[in-house]
């Protein structure tokens, strides 16, 4: 019970997003509509994805550091969770896209660049599998996944600011702070995404346990 | 743990649903029915997510015990 709290926080902040993004309320732009309140879900999925990578680059390096095959798992699984929540996000915004920007894909650089990130990772989940010696894997995928880390990071913070997007905060577009999120849709977005990240992180773990179990049982 | 859970969902839904509540008027017992029906929404959002995060927490638990056999 003790070590289940964040769990249970988890439930709770995922439930309350819900009802107060489903309820509470938001400012009335045009375009947008009552679809601005696809923030509270379809952003926190990102987040989580980002969250989640940045878990397994940790154990990756641990991982090149200590040789302990458990912090291999945990990136691993890490990882298989993030590109389940990446393609929540690509799928979300491809419904939020269609009906505020007139296209499920107009070539928007941040969803091109979602897009490769997503396709990067999957690429390290195919190395892996092609790998037969289990050290010689270990480390050739811990470091493919420090060198993906920070081409994510730029394909998907750095790289649509310096041109023009659609996503607000890049390019010409305002960024959060000015017209989509004022302090009623703050109050809903930040415990969104901290739920988010926690489930997230919950269901890598379990993962990870799981794997951990398979391991045992082979040896 | 089920009662943690139990009684933060209902102080949860107790503070959502009394901000939800308007404050001019006669009260009447349609609020699932008011505001183009949005609340039969939430209702069943509200089920699917208790739903897979109760599933969740029933892997958990089948992973514990996994664990404390080996």
């Amino acid at each position: 019970m003790k070590e289940n709290w964040w769990k249970i926080l988890a439930s709770v902040l995922v439930i309350y997003s819900v009802w107060s993004g489903m309820l509470g309320s938001v400012p009335e732009l045009p375009i947008l509509h009552e679809t601005i309140r696809n923030l509270y879900f379809h952003v926190p999925m990102w987040f989580t994805m980002v969250i989640l990578y940045l878990i397994s680059v940790i154990y990756s390096i641990k991982y090149l550091s200590s040789g302990n095959e458990n912090h291999d798992l945990l990136a691993v699984e890490c990882v298989n969770t993030g590109v389940v929540f990446g393609f929540l996000g690509l799928v979300t915004g491809m419904i939020w896209g269609n009906y505020t920007w007139g296209s499920p894909w107009p070539n928007d650089p941040k969803m091109n660049s979602a897009a490769i990130s997503t396709l990067m990772y999957l690429a390290y989940l195919v190395l892996r599998n092609s790998l037969e010696e289990e050290q010689k894997r270990a480390r050739i995928s811990a470091v493919y996944n420090i060198f993906a880390f920070p081409v994510m990071i730029v394909l998907l913070f750095i790289l649509p600011r310096l041109t023009d997007s659609l996503h607000p905060g890049n390019g010409g577009n305002p960024g959060f702070s000015s017209y989509d999120l004022d302090s009623r849709m703050r109050m809903v977005f930040y415990p969104a995404c901290i739920g988010w990240i926690l489930i997230g992180v919950w269901i890598a773990t379990i993962q990870y346990r799981l794997r951990k179990l398979q391991n045992k049982q082979l040896n | 743990m089920r009662k943690y859970f139990v009684t933060a969902t209902m102080v949860l839904f107790t503070a959502v649903s009394s901000l939800a509540q308007s404050t001019s008027g006669v009260e009447m017992a349609d609020e699932l029915r008011s505001s183009g029906k949005i609340y039969v929404v939430v209702a069943v959002i509200t089920i699917i997510l208790l739903a897979l995060i109760g599933y969740l927490f029933s892997i958990d638990r089948k992973v514990k015990k996994l664990e404390k056999k080996n």
